[in-house]
């Protein structure tokens, strides 16, 4: 068995302790092994994702044979999840530790380690209620780094954050309860085995267990109804925490295209059509939410999070459809997306450490305006899907892939025209943010926002951002650009990764197939 | 017929690699800068008329890159006659717009951007016209919507700049959107995204059902992109970018992609009625249109804009006619037009330049001052007017000629008359520039001194005049290319063409002169018209448009701020209702097997337990308010679970239960001394009334399920677990063996969670600690809604005796816990009980000061031996958590297996007491500062002293 | 005895659900409270009812018992949502002395962060 398969959860399960415990005090020695591990993390994520691209790996934990022990699978989707994961994970420490955030409050590096070993368990388990122990243990991480270096707000915003996923959590247990009382197995391989064999007239609670586990992962994702704790939640964090962040709605994503696939996937008379003809429209309205709030809202963080919503249900809309083809696309833009949220998140970091604020009026024109102006328009670009970056291309390959008469006409405007509100969103707050303030006589706003260190003249300059402090953010750019380039090859591991997850008869024999060794 | 050649993609990418250049030479200064931005224009410009002859011998030249094969989408050239126009006219120009900025921008203009802009510009627009693949097409089309708005709003500060982008992005890029979607179609009706190939299939595009669908998307893209009438404004507006800008995008090349794109697809798409009525008649309203309101615009820049919009509509109008003859005419008109207007552009720009002002009002008599652009001005003009023997007056006439004999849903004259009526107004707005700006007396007043500038500002302008006269005076020059374009445009039918200066008496020729007369008679009677011109009421299409713009923003805000408003309560109302409808929905989708089970009966002693159960839980929710009474109650309810977990065999369960209930509501009590004591009442009764039908709706659906499950029975895999514990796991409580050998992952996580709790908890108390919260704790007197005797005497003994007895059952339990109900977990959660005792009766300080071991090293080895016993198992070449009982099968077994599953269990132990007891150390923080006393004795035998002794110490 | 168990797991979660509906924090907590002991009970029902069949393998032969697993995952269970509750008693009280205010609404349409205290200078 390849023992590498565990390897991205236990470093950091034993890296946290280590520096959380031990070297709580010396912040110095604590970035060194926070941003180690992080590496070296990346290099194990690397090198599983070229073995995936072989065939499914399963580890058997505890030697158990599965369905009665625990197993780790790596496919092709795990794996790119880890390595998507592992290297928002170095890009985002970077910036956290260049711009010292890490050291306004305290804990962060451990936290931020036990968040990377809760993201990428999950991503690898292949047992559904130890996906609930992972989405928990990345749950309490985020609380934690959530209202890192607390304040008013973000201690509020935090509060509310912590509801939401404490109830998520319960609807979770319940939904596992029903799911376990009718099919008796927790494995999910085993669970996609049982699902075909129950009919559809014994079918009443499979279904609803289902339906719950979709409002689940829903929540996770922030899919109309209930995105609504997103917006305040992103808006509050601390933004390189929010940039990490960007993963966390993927896991949701990741989930539902896990499930929903393999056990109540396409096929199975038991839940036929259950999940999809309930995400689609769930995604259209994601998609409305997110255009609308990009154009109505006052700030720059939240309209940030709110573009991640409206990103959320385009790649909820071709996830939809539950087809090789719209999953291919979905996949590319999941991809895409995560690294367009990142790099807005960390971009506005320096913008609104520079301004004093993130509130969308015109004020002083900061020290390297135009740098920031720059980079902005270049990673609003790949969030609104315009060329040249790969937001364009996932949103062309997404329209291409939803062809279906059912869906042709809702999807196709949704996605066209929610791409619309969110350029005119983001030309809108680049022009008053980067425009505008060109002509803001500083001696007079020195007046209207006092106290504030917004600008030039207007209180004490801030230090102009170091090139460590601006390179994370040029790096997630630079990714979407790499992703452009090389869309061809990277969509033919896609292909193989949605055709693998559409597999399901491959996936249950590579985990039940071959038993432990007992 | 075709050949492939690797050079059209350098010529395609050389902008783009450009646009680097002007951002580093500029530190080199500007002459360097616009030499520099030269270079790449340059270059592709002879590598593409290298390219020229071949193609005028009717040769394709094609090149290809692999990019994203999935979706069909490559990045492939090629260059025929339309293409080599284009190409030509972008970089030809592009190059005289380089040379004339240099000298239009002033100094503080940064120049290095501007260049950059002008050149990803350039790279955007050669990029459409030389695309072979329409989904390339349209990344090259998003682009020049991009460029255009840096470039537009390159003068910052300038709100009617930064408007005019944010317009212009809104439009155009807008209906680049809608364009997707008609390509995305026209490829799907095609079977291929290679233009080429679409091209060849024209008939079977007209014939399929999504013809419509597609031609309509995709004119939207070409009318937005070429200001066609409705969509026209955003163009004027545009005019706030500099001159250069102005003449290069606005009126050479950007505006004519959509002119482009309709001769391009040509052969795909034109000749049908749907194509005639919707290009012809939106052409031909938007050339009136344009022209009239040209002929009353006083700023120079926005009259040259209107008349733009009117020879757009005149080009697209000619397209839409569908017939070959119209089509070279729209190609021979497109020449004409770029030289005259780029001419006139730069003619406006350096009268601004030199007078400081654009506004015709303040001009006139500028002809002597200015003798060299007044002739290059009037030159152009006249062209635009169309006057003979200069190369407006060509391509008006073979306009007008095929407008004589086209007709419109049956009428013959209405394509005629309308026309002649454009033409009318065009040589109107032309003669006024000419009469307005030039002629009439020298006035002193100026803004500045007027006189010629400089030769490199006017050497381009003149360079295009002489073309205009040149083609004017010797159309057969322009002939060979014109020919080849437009036979890429019909696709090789062609009428054969002589363009010459004579056709004889034709229609035509009385058209234009009924135009130029009547012109002429319309300038001289401007004065009064223009005094009705301003009485006229009339839609102002910026003032609409921004209202609908501003209308979109209120409603979105509206809708954000009242659904995204921080109400959790009804985020969480949604939550629970949206998740019990989907349930019932789900539910009634599917049926059930019959019951299986027989029930189980229900002794008294149950019924009772479960009456206090609902009486508790009900008292709870109408007591909820009084918080210290709901924790008690609610302790009520943990321990009806707890003997439910006894009498429903679960052991393990019910002492875990109880012992993490006493936990909770301790650590809760502790917190409420900080908090409110009670909640008052806020929500009205109809909210009320809401929630509980929720709550209950909720509550009923969760029975239904569990009592439908209860009822059936399922074959699980628990069997396995039964059987394999005592012999593979080594121990005879399954449930134990279940949590630290086969399911120990979960354990693992478990423990690692609450390690985190720790950690946050006590991050969020530095947080607190260091922040306002801090203060306010030190000021609020706690002390008093305390009793007076905090430290009883009894209790301070009984829990000292009950402390190391409370140790012995922990490990006790801890030890058995293999094979009997207990566990690492439960012995952690007895011990950290007894020291809570402690910390109850005696006060935080003074166990504070005999607490020995650090709570974050105690859950820290927790989690780390967890983890490192789970990697033992490597050691001996076993997956990750393998419990050491299975390695060997030799005596001393018992004791080996021991060893790593207790080891396991010792992690759990010292992570949930280190967490348990660091949440409460942390509260013990917050009681210091509350002003709670340290306790010097080792136990306080004379309560009454406390109160004194606090309020010394405050 | 499965109606009562049934109609517990019922009267609990509704009892939860309409607590956390509440407005103040404290409710909130309660109700979580409450959904939690629902959610285990249901979970551990999940299993069936049995009585007097601990999952204790005895020593004498053959014995039946009752389903051990769902046991295990209630444990993991009631120990996860023990630390959950644990940091969200932490942060309401992080939270209302922040601000004096323990409500769980947040007033204002205003997503964004408050300069002064969410956004601390370096």
């Amino acid at each position: 068995m390849n023992h590498w398969i565990i390897a991205p959860v236990v470093l950091p399960a034993l890296l946290a302790p280590i520096i959380g415990f031990v070297m709580r005090y010396d912040i110095v020695l604590a970035r060194t092994a926070s941003l180690a591990g992080s590496a070296a993390l990346l290099a194990i994520a690397i090198g599983l994702f070229v073995v995936a691209g072989g065939e499914t790996q399963v580890y058997y934990l505890g030697n158990w044979p599965a369905p009665f022990g625990i197993v780790l699978v790596l496919d092709r989707l795990s794996a790119l999840m880890v390595l998507i994961a592992a290297l928002l994970a170095l890009v985002v420490l970077v910036h956290a530790v260049a711009t010292g955030w890490d050291n306004r409050g305290r804990h962060f590096h451990a936290l931020f380690q036990f968040q990377m070993m809760g993201i990428v368990g999950a991503f690898l388990t292949g047992d559904i209620f130890n996906l609930f122990v992972f989405f928990e243990i990345l749950l309490i991480a985020s609380y934690g780094l959530m209202i890192h270096s607390g304040g008013r707000a973000r201690m509020r915003a935090g509060l509310q954050y912590v509801v939401m996923n404490l109830a998520g959590s319960t609807l979770f247990l319940f939904a596992l309860g029903v799911l376990y009382s009718t099919t008796g197995t927790l494995n999910i391989a085993d669970l996609a085995v049982r699902l075909q064999e129950i009919p559809p007239e014994e079918a009443a609670l499979v279904r609803v267990a289902a339906m719950l586990l979709m409002i689940v992962f829903a929540l996770k994702a922030a899919l109309f109804p209930v995105q609504f704790w997103l917006p305040r939640t992103y808006a509050n964090a601390p933004a390189p925490v929010a940039a990490l962040f960007a993963i966390m709605t993927k896991v949701g994503v990741y989930a539902i295209l896990r499930v929903h696939t393999l056990i109540f996937g396409p096929g199975v008379e038991a839940t036929e059509g259950l999940a999809g003809d309930w995400l689609f429209p769930a995604a259209i309205l994601t998609i409305a939410v997110g255009g609308f709030g990009v154009l109505g809202t006052r700030r720059l963080m939240p309209l940030i999070a709110f573009s991640v919503i409206g990103s959320v249900g385009t790649l909820m809309t071709a996830v939809s459809a539950f087809s090789p083809d719209a999953t291919t696309a979905a996949l590319y833009y999941l991809v895409h997306s995560t690294f367009a949220a990142a790099a807005l998140f960390l971009i506005a970091d320096l913008v609104t450490r520079a301004r004093g604020s993130d509130a969308l009026t015109a004020r002083p024109a900061t020290v390297q305006n135009g740098l920031f102006a720059a980079l902005f328009f270049a990673a609003a670009i790949g969030a609104a899907g315009m060329p040249p970056l790969s937001g364009f291309l996932g949103k062309l390959l997404i329209l291409d892939a939803l062809r279906d008469p059912s869906m042709i006409g809702w999807a196709w405007s949704a996605v066209l025209i929610g791409s619309l509100m969110t350029i005119l969103g983001f030309a809108r707050a680049g022009s008053t943010l980067f425009w505008k303030s060109t002509a803001v006589d500083s001696g007079d706003a020195q007046d209207r926002n006092t106290g504030q260190n917004a600008g030039q003249n207007a209180g004490p300059t801030p230090a102009p951002a170091r090139a460590i402090e601006i390179a994370p953010a040029m790096a997630a750019i630079g990714i979407l650009a790499i992703i452009t380039v090389l869309a061809g090859p990277l969509s033919d591991y896609l292909e193989g990764t949605a055709g693998q997850l559409f597999n399901r008869e491959g996936y249950v024999t590579s985990v039940l197939g071959t038993g432990g060794e007992e | 017929m075709t050949e492939s050649d690797y050079s059209l993609i350098v010529i395609a990418l050389l902008p783009f690699v450009g646009a680097l250049v002007p951002g580093l030479m500029i530190r080199a200064g500007r002459n360097a800068c616009a030499m520099f931005t030269a270079v790449p224009t340059v270059l592709a410009l002879t590598m593409l008329l290298l390219h020229a002859p071949a193609v005028l011998q009717g040769e394709v030249i094609t090149a290809e890159l692999r990019w994203l094969p999935q979706l069909g989408l490559s990045a492939a050239f090629f260059l025929d006659g339309l293409g080599l126009l284009f190409a030509g006219m972008i970089l030809g120009v592009g190059l005289l717009i380089t040379l004339y900025a240099r000298f239009y921008l002033s100094g503080e203009d940064p120049m290095g951007q501007f260049y950059t802009y002008l050149l990803l510009f350039q790279g955007a627009m050669l990029g459409i016209v030389l695309s072979d693949n329409i989904l390339l097409l349209l990344v090259f089309w998003e682009l020049t919507s991009l460029s255009s708005f840096l470039l537009i709003g390159y003068w910052k500060h300038l709100p009617e700049g930064r408007q005019g982008a944010r317009m212009a992005l809104a439009v155009t890029g807008g209906g680049g959107l809608a364009m997707i979607g008609g390509m995305l179609i026209l490829g799907d009706i095609a079977g291929s995204y290679n233009l080429t190939d679409i091209l060849a299939a024209g008939d079977q595009i007209r014939a399929s059902e999504w013809y419509l669908p597609a031609l309509i998307l995709i004119l939207l893209g070409a009318f937005t992109k070429s200001a066609q009438f409705p969509f026209h404004f955003w163009l004027p507006h545009a005019m706030a970018a500099p001159t250069p800008v102005s003449a290069y995008l606005h009126s050479a090349t950007m505006v004519k992609a959509g002119v482009f794109l309709m001769a391009r697809m040509w052969p795909a798409l034109a000749g049908t009625d749907a194509w005639f009525y919707i290009v012809s008649s939106i052409g031909l309203i938007t050339m009136i249109l344009g022209a009239l309101i040209a002929l009353f615009k006083d700023d120079l820049k926005a009259l040259l804009a209107y008349s733009t919009v009117s020879h757009l509509g005149l080009l697209t109008m000619l397209l839409g006619f569908g017939t070959p003859m119209a089509a070279v005419a729209a190609v021979f008109h497109i020449i004409n037009h770029l030289t005259f207007k780029a001419a006139l552009f730069m003619t406006a720009g350096i009268i601004d330049h030199e007078t400081h002002t654009r506004d015709i009002k303040r001009l006139g008599g500028l002809r002597k001052l200015m003798p060299l652009t007044f002739t290059i001005g009037t030159l152009a003009a006249l062209s635009m007017a169309g006057i003979p023997l200069l190369n407006g007056f060509l391509s008006k006439e073979m306009m007008l000629e095929e407008a004589a004999h086209t007709a419109w849903a049956g009428s013959v004259y209405a394509v005629p008359v309308l026309a002649t009526l454009g033409a009318l107004l065009s040589v109107a707005y032309s003669l006024r520039f000419v009469a307005h700006v030039f002629l009439g007396p020298v006035r002193d007043d100026y803004p500045a001194k007027p006189h010629d500038p400089p030769f490199g500002m006017w050497a381009a302008p003149a360079l295009l005049v002489v073309l205009v006269v040149g083609i004017g005076v010797l159309p057969h020059l322009a002939q060979p290319l014109v020919v080849t374009a437009a036979g890429a445009v019909t696709g090789g039918v062609l009428p054969d063409i002589h363009l010459k200066i004579w056709h004889g008496v034709t229609p035509a020729l009385y058209m234009s002169g009924i135009a130029v007369l009547g012109g002429a008679v319309l300038l001289a009677m401007h004065a009064p018209l223009d005094r009705v011109w301003a009485a006229l009421p009339r839609p102002e299409a910026k003032v609409i448009f921004d209202r609908l713009f501003a209308a979109l923003a209120g409603v979105s805000r509206r809708i954000t701020e009242a659904t995204h408003d921080g109400a959790m309560s009804r985020y969480l109302a949604i939550f629970v209702a949206a998740t019990t409808g989907l349930g019932a929905v789900a539910w009634r989708g599917g049926g059930l097997p019959p019951p299986t089970r027989e029930l189980l009966p229900i002794p008294p002693l149950v019924a009772i337990g479960w009456l206090l159960l609902v009486v508790a839980a009900g008292s709870v929710v109408l007591l909820h308010r009084q918080r210290f009474l709901a924790l008690v109650v609610i302790s009520v309810i943990g321990l009806m679970i707890s003997v439910g977990f006894v009498y429903l065999s679960a052991p393990d369960l019910a002492l875990t239960q109880i012992s993490v209930e006493t936990v909770t509501i301790l650590l809760l009590l502790l917190a409420l001394h900080y908090m409110p004591k009670t909640s008052p009442v806020e929500s009205s009764v109809a909210r009320r009334l809401r929630d509980a039908v929720i709550a209950v709706a909720a509550g009923a659906g969760v029975s239904a399920l569990a009592y439908t499950f209860l009822l059936r029975d399922t074959e699980t895999i628990s069997q396995y677990h039964l059987d394999n514990s005592y012999s593979g796991g080594g121990g005879s409580n399954v449930v134990n063996v279940i949590l630290v050998d086969f399911r120990g992952y979960d354990t693992y996580g478990e423990i690692i969670v609450l390690g985190i709790a720790g950690l946050v908890i006590y991050a969020i108390l530095e947080a607190l600690l260091n922040g306002p919260a801090a203060r306010k704790l030190r000021n609020a007197g706690y002390n008093s809604t305390l009793s007076r005797d905090r430290h009883p005497l009894m209790v301070v003994i009984a829990t000292r005796v009950m402390m190391p007895v409370a140790v012995i059952v922990g490990a006790y339990i801890f030890l058995r816990g293999h094979n009997q109900p207990g566990g690492g977990f439960i012995a952690g959660l007895v011990i950290s009980i007894a020291l809570l005792m402690q910390y109850m009766a005696s006060g935080f300080a003074w166990t504070e000061r005999r607490q020995r071991v650090d709570y974050h090293v105690l859950i820290g080895w927790g989690v780390v031996i967890a983890g490192l016993t789970g990697a033992g198992a490597w050691l001996g070449g076993r997956p990750f958590l393998t419990s050491g009982y299975d390695h060997y099968h030799i005596p001393p077994i018992e004791e080996f297996e021991l060893a790593t599953a207790a080891l396991f269990d010792t992690g759990v132990l010292l992570a949930v007491l280190g967490a348990v007891m660091l949440m409460l150390h942390s509260l013990s923080r917050i009681a210091r500062y509350a002003g709670e006393t340290v306790n010097p004795e080792p136990m306080d035998y004379d309560p009454s002293v406390r109160p004194m002794v606090a309020g010394k110490e405050e | 005895m499965e109606i009562v168990i049934a109609s517990s797991v019922g009267v609990l979660t509704a009892a939860g659900i309409y607590l956390i509906l509440r407005l103040r924090a404290f409710a909130t907590i309660l109700g979580l409270a409450l959904l939690s002991y629902a959610v285990n009970v249901f979970l551990f029902a999940s299993g069936r009812l049995a009585i007097n069949l601990p999952p204790i393998l005895s020593p004498y032969g053959e014995a039946s018992y009752t389903d051990p697993l769902p046991q295990a995952l209630v444990l993991t269970a009631i120990v996860i949502s023990f630390g959950m509750t644990a940091v969200l008693v932490m942060v309401a009280l992080g939270a209302y002395l922040e601000t004096d205010d323990d409500r769980l609404d947040i007033d204002g349409t205003d997503q964004g962060r408050n300069d002064k205290n969410g956004d601390k200078a370096p």
